[in-house]
């Protein structure tokens, strides 16, 4: 009887054998990695808003401090959407006839809250505060980034566990002075103090802020 | 070893399952919540009056950075009117510095911030009744920097200002 399969078989065999096993660890690498790209945390997308609302416009071009509409950022552990009041204390008097802006307007006729869509949003089993970041110099821009520079807000980070634990595990060059926390272009400049200093000046315990239990409670 | 083999394997498998996010947890901006009603009668959390602070240099410090974040885009850091939104159409507000002002209690800034002032809203819910009172002194700090005479100045410290 003829041999069914010539000689050569025999590395096609192995090939597809190898190339079966190479898939397979493509997939599980995939499967494990995939989630965890920008493209599907979402990193520098838009979201579609009841209203095109411009940080650049009202933080770069007209001054406006981060805490006249996120209010309790300093305070409590989430920073707070500003309400459709906010918003009128200005626009009851500017603007007032924008199309752009009735959704604001019958928010405030209705006394119905505008719905904005979450942006950075942390899975459920995340414990977050923001006013211990911002009591012990950690600014807006190390996680939100430039704001003052998109005309409509987008993640800036992939706020994945890595990102978190990667400045906990070494937070001194992160810090800043408590004057520049809501200065979004600030970065580290030759007269800044130290590390070192700053982690004395906020009394950033020496303990292991790596641990589990810090995010996970 | 072919069992320990798979195991790992299946481990390596499941590490991306993310199960775990799932946990349902109140968090503030769920969409549904309604508009709350405040019932009659009440006093909002952290909204009850406090009595007027002693006047410290704490005090004014922290008058005047809550100023900068509430009120420097309508009414400047001079306090004269002409801030960044004025200058973009908002009506101009009066300037700190006119005589109905100056002579004005530090309790009339206090209520103008709690209840508002004709085109001006209410800033009660942005500013806590304490620093309500910060801001008033930094007012009335604002005024008097802007008419001083060297007569305000202790004797000993003139001589470096003439
Ligand atoms: C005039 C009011 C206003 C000011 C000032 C303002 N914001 Fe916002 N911010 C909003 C509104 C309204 C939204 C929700 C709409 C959106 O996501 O674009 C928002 C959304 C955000 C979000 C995304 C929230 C989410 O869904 O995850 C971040 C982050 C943020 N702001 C940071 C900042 C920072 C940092 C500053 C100061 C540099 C600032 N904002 C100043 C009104 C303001
Ligand atoms: C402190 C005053 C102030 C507040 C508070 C404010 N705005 Fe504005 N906004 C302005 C001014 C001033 C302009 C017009 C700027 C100009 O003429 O260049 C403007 C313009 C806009 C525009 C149209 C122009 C553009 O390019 O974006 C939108 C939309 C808008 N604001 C939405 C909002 C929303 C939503 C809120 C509430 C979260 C808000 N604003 C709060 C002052 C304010
Ligand atoms: C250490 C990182 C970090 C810093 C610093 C930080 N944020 Fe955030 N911010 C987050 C995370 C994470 C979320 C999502 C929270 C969640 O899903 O519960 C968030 C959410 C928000 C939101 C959406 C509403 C909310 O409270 O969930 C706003 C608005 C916001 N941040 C504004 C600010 C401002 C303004 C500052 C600076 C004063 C700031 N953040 C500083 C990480 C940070
Ligand atoms: C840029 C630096 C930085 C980033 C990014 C950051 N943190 Fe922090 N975080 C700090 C510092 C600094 C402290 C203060 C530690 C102290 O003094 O106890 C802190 C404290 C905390 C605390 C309170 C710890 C305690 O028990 O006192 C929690 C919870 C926390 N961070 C969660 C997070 C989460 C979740 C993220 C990711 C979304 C995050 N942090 C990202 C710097 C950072
Ligand atoms: C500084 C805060 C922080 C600390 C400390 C921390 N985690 Fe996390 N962890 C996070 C955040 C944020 C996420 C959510 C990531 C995401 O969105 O997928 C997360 C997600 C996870 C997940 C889900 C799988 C994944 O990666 O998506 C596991 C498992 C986990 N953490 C285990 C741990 C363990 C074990 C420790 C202790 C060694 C720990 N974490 C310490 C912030 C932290
Ligand atoms: C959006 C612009 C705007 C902001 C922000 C603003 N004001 Fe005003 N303010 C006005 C206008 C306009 C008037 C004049 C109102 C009128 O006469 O109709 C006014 C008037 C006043 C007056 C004079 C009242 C009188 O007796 O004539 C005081 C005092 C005052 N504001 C204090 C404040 C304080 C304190 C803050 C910060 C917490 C603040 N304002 C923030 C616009 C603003």
């Amino acid at each position: 009887m003829a041999a069914i399969f010539r000689p050569s078989a025999n590395l096609a065999a192995k090939l597809i054998l190898l190339g079966t096993a190479g898939a397979f660890l493509a997939l599980i690498a995939w499967w494990w990695g995939f989630p965890r790209t920008n493209y599907v945390r979402n990193v520098r997308w838009t979201v579609d808003q009841p209203v095109p609302f411009s940080h650049q416009h009202h933080v770069a071009g007209l001054g406006i401090d981060c805490r006249f509409c996120h209010t309790s950022v300093e305070v409590a552990s989430n920073a707070g959407l500003p309400p459709t009041y906010t918003c009128m204390t200005c626009h009851s008097q500017i603007w007032t006839n924008a199309a752009l802006l009735a959704p604001v307007r019958d928010s405030l006729a209705n006394d119905k809250p505008i719905v904005w869509h979450r942006i950075n949003n942390l899975p459920e089993y995340v414990y977050f505060n923001h006013s211990i970041h911002i009591a012990k110099g950690v600014g807006c821009s190390s996680c939100h980034g430039a704001v003052d520079r998109l005309p409509l807000m987008s993640k800036q980070a992939s706020f994945t566990m890595g990102f978190c634990t990667s400045c906990h595990s070494n937070p001194g060059p992160n810090l800043r002075p408590q004057s520049e926390i809501f200065n979004t272009e600030w970065h580290r400049t030759a007269d800044t103090p130290s590390p070192a200093a700053l982690m004395k000046l906020y009394h950033i315990p020496d303990r292991n802020l790596t641990d589990c239990s810090i995010c996970h409670r | 070893m072919r069992r320990l083999a798979l195991c790992l394997l299946t481990f390596a498998v499941l590490s991306g399952c993310d199960d775990m996010t799932t946990q349902p947890k109140q968090k503030v901006y769920t969409p549904l919540v309604a508009p709350a009603k405040t019932p009659s009668d009440t006093v909002q959390f952290e909204q009850k009056p406090v009595a007027p602070p002693p006047v410290t240099l704490a005090l004014l410090e922290r008058g005047q950075e809550r100023f900068r974040i509430y009120c420097t885009p309508c009414h400047s850091e001079l306090g004269d009117g002409h801030g960044m939104i004025v200058q973009r159409g908002f009506p101009p507000p009066p300037s700190y510095h006119i005589d109905r002002l100056r002579a004005a209690p530090v309790e009339h800034f206090y209520d103008v911030i709690t209840h508002g002032y004709g085109a001006m809203y209410s800033y009660a819910n942005r500013v806590q009744p304490a620093d309500r009172w910060a801001i008033a002194a930094y007012i009335r700090a604002l005024q008097l920097s802007q008419h001083a005479s060297i007569a305000d100045v202790p004797a000993d410290q003139r001589g470096k200002m003439q």
